[in-house]
């Protein structure tokens, strides 16, 4: 339920297609305490925003509040997944979030030529210090340090454990380390343009953050893609989805010891991609979603079909080998994520289904309506439970792409995009959770725009899922929960 | 404990070993490093080094591994610490947060060793050259000997620029 009371004095901005509401600063700290889901917190030069949802009723409520001499009241003490937001809130623009729990640098490793850099005036040179850590009362505890360079083949995050036998006491995560300043990069281009950054956010949800930075800008511009282009960019998704999907089970799979099960995920995946690039002239249907349109027709429908069929026939061996023995006993009770710790930090996609947090972005989008889209939930909360999710999604993504093909209708690919001005929110569910673009166009250019990647939940429920947890465990919770680096680190 | 008399024989001292052959020595030591590097030299220690990418270049080196291309029978593997690596795989535009981390693992690399730009990032900082954030390529922080272009390159084309540095090293 959207408090009314409070935004009865708010100022309304005009944002497609859900208007943003400029609260006085004691409704945006009131704000924090209702009962909706934070989505992100970010800012521009002037305001500070942020994005709730109602999650009963799929209603999105943007609510901004401006930037007092730098300041802007936090979310943290409220919403402990509001911390990181203000840090990184801090480091590129330079606004203060006055009593937030946690003032240390997060995207600033005092690496950059400057402090600030999205604020309108450059702040000084930073402090040539990376961000401490967080003090551990006992100083006789191990620390085990892991990353950015720790072998595999991943994403380059830092995560500090504190153990104490073979229990972890305290996990702390550094990120910030892929930050390639994309933001400031996005801004003053073109959307079609900027969209090369939205497609380079999550190389893993890259259809995902085309579509949602796409919709955004559509929004903005109050314009649709043409209907063939809608059903496009959803099929480009669901393939993304099994893809994705495959590979977090195959490595899941390889961290449990399960070799064969691993074999049999990457084998799939590897056909899927290699029928998606006959298909979309991409492995990964990189820059295939721009803004207006979709930039790649569906060639050669039949090999896709193909390959989807190879992975339909394979996929009751796959549930046979994660609900066998071995890997039944290795998954059941490991990385347990409870459902009020995914609630706290509004955790989406398949850790918050596997937790029963049933939320899935799609729900929002028009195309899937039409085609009754079944959303999987599980209550364990563990990596047996988030295996079982993720395995019934492929099943469902397999039909839902055999469906949109089928209705697939004949037209134009893209539209042309006016070169005028607006606001606009847009969504869309990657394989790790749900992805938000918002952005401002000023005649036709980017004037503020901010991505939220899933990563932004799912790394503060990993700490708290590591919290507690075996040594031999930490490799198997990084492959459970996905944990994406890139996308929020921008 | 009784010896065989063959081997008494031997301990007994005084006894004169017959002499070795030094063109014998020498001409087997120069087949045997020879038939080793064409052999043992096929051989080469990976380890991955993301200097900021977005995981798509990752997810194409995870193919590479995995069964379909399983790059291990060509005798390249993938190891954990830089001290066991020969090769740097280098993913990533190269942000400055990560240039210390990456400096750190070259350093630690045994020589000979050679540095792998894998993708467009690597190669000369792709979409994201002249970010406030990022430097450009990886050759401005470590000399770079192979390049892999590609936004991902595919794991035919990362498999054809690998086995052209293990033959380069095999010879």
């Amino acid at each position: 339920m959207i408090p009314d009371a409070l935004l009865s004095n708010a100022r309304v901005e005009p944002c497609s297609p859900w208007p943003r509401h400029v609260l006085p600063a004691p409704d945006w700290t009131a704000l924090a305490a209702a009962p909706l889901h934070l989505l992100g917190l970010w800012a521009d030069t002037q305001q500070a925003h942020a994005l709730f949802l109602d999650e009963a009723d799929g209603v999105v409520l943007p609510v901004s509040v401006s930037i007092e001499a730098g300041i802007f009241p936090a979310l943290s003490p409220h919403r402990p997944g509001a911390a990181w937001y203000e840090r990184m809130v801090h480091d590129l623009w330079g606004h203060t979030a006055a009593g937030g729990v946690d003032s240390r640098p997060w995207l600033d490793h005092g690496t950059w030529a400057h402090a600030a850099p999205l604020a309108t005036r450059a702040g000084p040179p930073p402090a040539r210090e990376p961000p401490d850590f967080a003090t551990d009362p006992d100083d006789t505890r191990m620390q085990w340090p892991i990353g950015p360079v720790a072998g595999g083949v991943g994403e380059a995050a830092h995560l500090r454990l504190i153990l104490h036998g073979d229990r972890v006491m305290r996990a702390e995560a550094r990120l910030g380390y892929t930050h390639k300043g994309t933001l400031a990069l996005m801004r003053g281009k073109l959307p079609r343009i900027a969209a090369r950054f939205a497609a380079r956010l999550a190389g893993d949800s890259t259809v995902a953050h085309a579509t949602a930075f796409a919709r955004a800008t559509e929004a903005a511009l109050a314009v649709a893609a043409p209907p063939r282009a809608a059903i496009l960019r959803a099929m480009m998704g669901e393939i993304e989805r099994i893809a994705g999907h495959l590979d977090q089970l195959g490595s899941l799979a390889l961290a449990a010891c399960a070799l064969d099960t691993h074999a049999r995920c990457s084998q799939q995946r590897e056909m899927l991609l290699r029928a998606t690039e006959t298909a979309f002239g991409h492995r990964l249907m990189m820059d295939c979603v721009v803004p207006g349109g979709v930039a790649a027709d569906l060639v050669a429908p039949q090999v896709l079909l193909r390959a989807m069929g190879g992975i339909a026939t394979e996929l009751p061996a796959l549930w046979r080998s994660f609900h066998g023995t071995a890997l039944t006993a290795r998954l059941t009770g490991t990385a347990l994520a409870p459902l009020p710790a995914v609630l706290a930090l509004s955790a989406g996609g398949v850790t918050g289904r596997a937790s029963g947090r049933r939320w899935d972005a799609r729900r929002l989008d028009p195309v899937y309506a039409g085609i009754g889209h079944v959303i999987p939930t599980g209550s364990g909360g563990d990596s047996a439970a988030r295996a079982s999710v993720r395995l019934t999604e492929i099943g469902e993504s397999l039909r839902l792409t055999g469906r949109l093909i089928e209705t697939l209708p004949d037209g134009p690919l893209t539209i042309a995009l006016p070169m005028s001005s607006g606001e606009g929110i847009g969504c869309a569910e990657a394989i790790h959770g749900d992805v938000w673009h918002w952005l401002r166009l000023d005649h036709g250019q980017i004037a503020a725009v901010f991505p939220r990647d899933p990563g932004w939940a799912l790394w503060p429920l990993a700490e708290t899922v590591l919290t507690g947890a075996p040594v031999e465990d930490v490799a198997l919770v990084r492959c459970s929960l996905g944990l994406p680096v890139s996308g929020m680190d921008l | 404990m009784t010896l065989p008399p063959a081997i008494r024989r031997i301990l007994r001292p005084g006894h004169a070993l017959p002499p070795v052959n030094d063109a014998t020595v020498q001409s087997l030591a120069a087949r045997l490093e020879t038939a080793g590097q064409a052999r043992l030299g096929r051989s080469l220690a990976l380890l991955h080094v993301n200097t900021g990418s977005c995981n798509g270049c990752e997810l194409e080196v995870r193919a590479l591994t995995a069964a379909v291309y399983d790059l291990e029978r060509y005798g390249l593997r993938f190891v954990d610490s830089p001290r066991q690596a020969d090769v740097l795989l280098v993913t990533g535009p190269l942000t400055r947060n990560l240039r210390e981390a990456l400096e750190q693992a070259w350093d630690a690399t045994p020589e000979p060793k050679w540095v792998v730009a894998v993708g467009d990032c690597a190669v000369d900082g792709g979409v994201f050259k002249g970010s406030y954030a990022v430097l450009g390529g990886v050759g401005g922080s470590v000399p770079v000997d192979l390049t892999i272009a590609g936004c991902p390159p595919s794991p035919a084309r990362l498999l054809a620029g690998l086995r052209g540095l293990l033959e380069a090293n095999a010879r």
